[in-house]
């Protein structure tokens, strides 16, 4: 906790912890048996309680594989990880080898062709769309190498995107006063105050990349996938960001998943699991 | 809400979007001055067409006319009474007008209708395209001592019309004048040639060489036949007639007036006798009649070939006055229905009472439905041209937008991978479509507007750009483009252009619905 900038982090996300915490739950919603996610309950930003409270995300037996005409090149073949809640895992392998593909099907981005994929005890990989697009929302952050800010909004506007989503005009604009205050908190914890009504074209790679991250922590969510954050940018500022997400990993405890080759990023992280031949090897 | 501004955000920094709000502009805007100059040219035409003619014509359908107009009138009363306001009996038949001018002699094909000054005004407003204020009062076959407008009554700016100079004099002074001025010179006759009295001609006709008189019932009238009987042109005049603006005059290119025949001037009517006698065929005989006033009604077609004579001389001279029981016959009587009275209705009452093989009976509708449906037709020609032309601002708006789903074809993945729906993407350009839709349809709709508002003066000015008249004031003898702005006709081409736009839009925002996030996002 020496840097102020970690500090700020911290502090606001203390703050935010309390100011939403979820409402007490209703007898009905407490007898939901586990395993049934209802629209609602998504919506709310709550989930059912979990049986094994460690495994924030569990795959099991997770199969992909591409149609190349009549070949079927297979990519994930058989993929069986757990992700405890507050863990920051590393996922590392070969230029190809499925690791995109792997976290695409993981945030419900792309469909397995067979397996599973749990979240907090549910199961969301055969989530209708509606429930899934609840889920990337509300419940999931993600960061890309190359950022992928929207070029036509600005760094504000692009960190509120995700609440621009979730809300009608009429709800954003009524909650517009606490939506600006936590975007500009978030630019503040990312040390991009003075960046906030700029265009991404005028930002540099790391600047970028921080505004891409304040965007996916905007609605609160507590797993953070990650493609290889830092394969855009130089040494020092890849180091800067991977201090950032350190930080809040430890203070935040927010769950993270990483996508990289670099084996000396994935030292960063609490584990680091391989991918080899489709398949998962832990170190 | 991310569908709002990214649509915003998108209409601002495209501006290839601009070129499909211009073409959807021009079309809207086209089509309302279309329809505007068209219902306007529709309305005025028809007023001008059902002031002219009335709202039935009761005709015979020969030339010789119906015996006993009378009769046919109380006949008509009794069949459909209730319905009338007004009839007026006429003697429509096709002519020849003859006048002298510095020596050269004009022949123009006519239109000449005997009409009783009397009853006429009960069905049809003749009066008010005449020249002179007490005709148009009532209409009085003698010539006036003067008092004729130089300025056409009808116009809405008279300051911007030519004066008609030499209407000034017109009346009894000029034909005095021109008088004195021919007795003076001693002038071969010319146009007061009495020597071509229709008794002269008939002379050689195989009527007259007839073995018995009394064959012929209208032997002894033929004596009687009226000829100039005057010595005096200063201080006589023949029957009067009323000429059509067109007949009487030539219009410059600059708007102007020159008149060949003046009121107060004679002019020489050939039209065909009846042969009521069947053994007799036809011929045709000539009169002289005094001009007494200019008619105008602004229909081309009607001022250079209506002439109008008092009915009971045109009956006299082509020999439909029967002898013995000194009724006339007619060809047509005219008549005015009561106020809101259903033209169709009593035209089929009327035609199921009078066999058609002698009788038609016309609505002013009927008459120049050929030129109302023409105009009509037109008209429907033009909006589906032009609204071809919104439709191809359609297939304009359906390439952009497919250009910019694939240009933003990653944005897409990355509104997808945030959470946003498939409905939600389509919003966005469905959204841009119904933006651009209206931008372009309400420029176009005030554009329009402004130009329907403003026509005359465009005309002018395109006029003066180009040195052509874009209006020719001589085709229509209208002072203006006539304007009438429909509004549900523009707000169905309003709401018709935005739908377009919309509808284009919707096949590139399904498709931008339904791409994959991840191939989206992997799109280069
Ligand atoms: N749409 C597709 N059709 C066919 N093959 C595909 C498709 N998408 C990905 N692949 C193949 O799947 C394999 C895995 O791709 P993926 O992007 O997951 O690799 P990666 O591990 O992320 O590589 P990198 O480190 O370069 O990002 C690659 O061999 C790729 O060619
Ligand atoms: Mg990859």
């Amino acid at each position: 906790m020496s840097n102020p900038l970690s500090i700020a982090a911290s502090q606001f996300l203390r703050e935010r912890e309390e100011s939403e915490r979820p409402p007490r739950r209703t007898d009905q919603e407490r007898n939901r048996p586990a395993g049934s996610t209802s629209r609602a309950s998504l919506r709310r930003g709550e989930l059912p309680s979990v049986a094994n409270p460690k495994a924030l995300m569990t795959a099991r037996g997770l199969k992909k594989s591409y149609r190349k005409g009549p070949i079927q090149i297979p990519v994930l073949r058989g993929i069986d990880l757990d992700i405890r809640s507050g863990e920051f895992l590393a996922i590392v392998g070969q230029s190809g080898c499925g690791k995109s593909t792997l976290l695409h099907v993981l945030g419900t981005l792309d469909a397995p062709d067979s397996g599973e994929v749990h979240f907090e005890g549910n199961r969301i990989d055969n989530l209708p769309a509606a429930g899934r697009d609840i889920l990337r929302n509300r419940h999931f952050g993600m960061i890309f190498q190359f950022y992928h800010l929207l070029p036509e909004l600005t760094t504000l506007e692009n960190v509120l995107a995700p609440w621009m989503i979730a809300e009608g005009v009429w709800t954003f604009l009524r909650h517009r006063r606490l939506r600006r205050r936590q975007a500009s908190e978030l630019l503040e914890m990312v040390g991009l105050t003075h960046r906030a009504k700029h265009k991404p074209r005028e930002l540099s790679g790391g600047e970028m990349q921080r505004a891409a991250i304040a965007r996916s922590l905007i609605a609160g969510p507590k797993l953070l996938l990650a493609d290889e954050p830092t394969g855009n940018l130089d040494k020092e500022t890849g180091r800067q960001i991977m201090d950032l997400l350190g930080r809040l990993n430890r203070e935040r405890g927010l769950t993270i998943i990483m996508v990289t080759h670099d084996d000396s990023i994935a030292a960063l992280a609490d584990r680091t699991v391989r991918l080899v031949d489709g398949r998962v090897k832990e170190y | 809400m991310f569908k709002l501004l990214l649509c915003w955000r998108y209409l601002r920094t495209r501006y290839i979007a601009l070129a499909s709000i211009v073409s959807v502009m021009l079309g809207v805007a086209t089509m309302i001055v279309v329809n505007s100059v068209m219902d306007g040219f529709t309305s005025e035409m028809q007023d001008r067409i059902h002031g002219i003619l009335s709202d039935l014509t009761f005709e015979s359908v020969s030339v010789d006319g119906m015996y006993d107009a009378e009769y046919h009138m109380a006949e008509i009363r009794r069949v459909v009474g209730q319905y009338i306001e007004g009839m007026s009996p006429t003697v429509h038949v096709p002519a020849m007008l003859r006048y002298d001018v510095n020596g050269h002699t004009f022949t123009r094909p006519i239109n000449l209708i005997g009409i009783d000054e009397a009853t006429y005004a009960s069905v049809g407003d003749l009066g008010k395209y005449l020249q002179h204020p007490d005709n148009r009062k009532q209409l009085r076959f003698t010539l006036r001592e003067g008092g004729y407008d130089t300025l056409d009554h009808q116009a809405q700016d008279p300051s911007k019309l030519i004066p008609r100079k030499q209407l000034a004099t017109a009346g009894w002074p000029y034909r005095r004048e021109k008088a004195r001025m021919q007795s003076q010179s001693a002038m071969p006759p010319g146009i007061w040639d009495t020597t071509i009295p229709s008794s002269q001609s008939v002379a050689k006709t195989p009527r007259e060489s007839l073995p018995d008189d009394r064959i012929n019932p209208f032997a002894a009238r033929d004596a009687n036949l009226p000829q100039q009987d005057f010595e005096d042109p200063a201080e006589h005049q023949s029957a009067g007639a009323v000429l059509g603006i067109a007949l009487a005059s030539v219009r410059t290119s600059e708007g102007e007036d020159r008149f060949l025949v003046l009121p107060g001037d004679d002019v020489r009517i050939t039209y065909p006798r009846t042969s009521i006698d069947p053994r007799l065929e036809p011929e045709a005989s000539t009169s002289v009649f005094t001009v007494v006033d200019i008619y105008e009604s602004k229909m081309s077609e009607y001022d250079a070939s209506f002439v109008f004579v008092p009915l009971r001389k045109l009956q006299e001279i082509r020999g439909m006055v029967h002898p013995q029981t000194n009724r006339a016959n007619v060809t047509s009587i005219q008549i005015k229905l009561k106020p809101g009275v259903d033209l169709d209705e009593v035209r089929d009452l009327l035609r199921n009472h009078f066999p058609a093989q002698f009788y038609g009976v016309y609505t002013w509708r009927d008459k120049q439905g050929a030129l109302l449906a023409a105009v009509h037709m037109e008209t429907m020609i033009l909006n589906i041209l032009l609204f071809l032309i919104i439709a191809v601002a359609g297939f304009g708006i359906l390439a952009i937008f497919f250009m910019i789903v694939f240009e933003k074809t990653r944005d897409i993945g990355v509104l997808k991978s945030l959470g946003a729906s498939g409905r939600g993407v389509m919003g966005i350009f469905l959204g841009y479509g119904l933006s651009l839709g209206i931008v372009g349809a309400g420029i176009g709709l005030a554009a329009g507007l402004a130009i329907v508002h403003y026509i005359n003066e465009i005309a002018n000015l395109l006029a003066r750009l180009t040195g052509q008249p874009i209006f020719d004031p001589s085709v229509y003898y209208f002072q203006g483009i006539p304007t009438i702005v429909n509004v549900p006709t523009v707000t169905w081409i309003v709401l018709g252009a935005t739908l377009i736009a919309v509808l284009a839009s919707v096949l590139p925002a399904r498709r931008a619905a339904g791409l994959h996030p991840v191939e989206a996002l992997r799109y280069e």
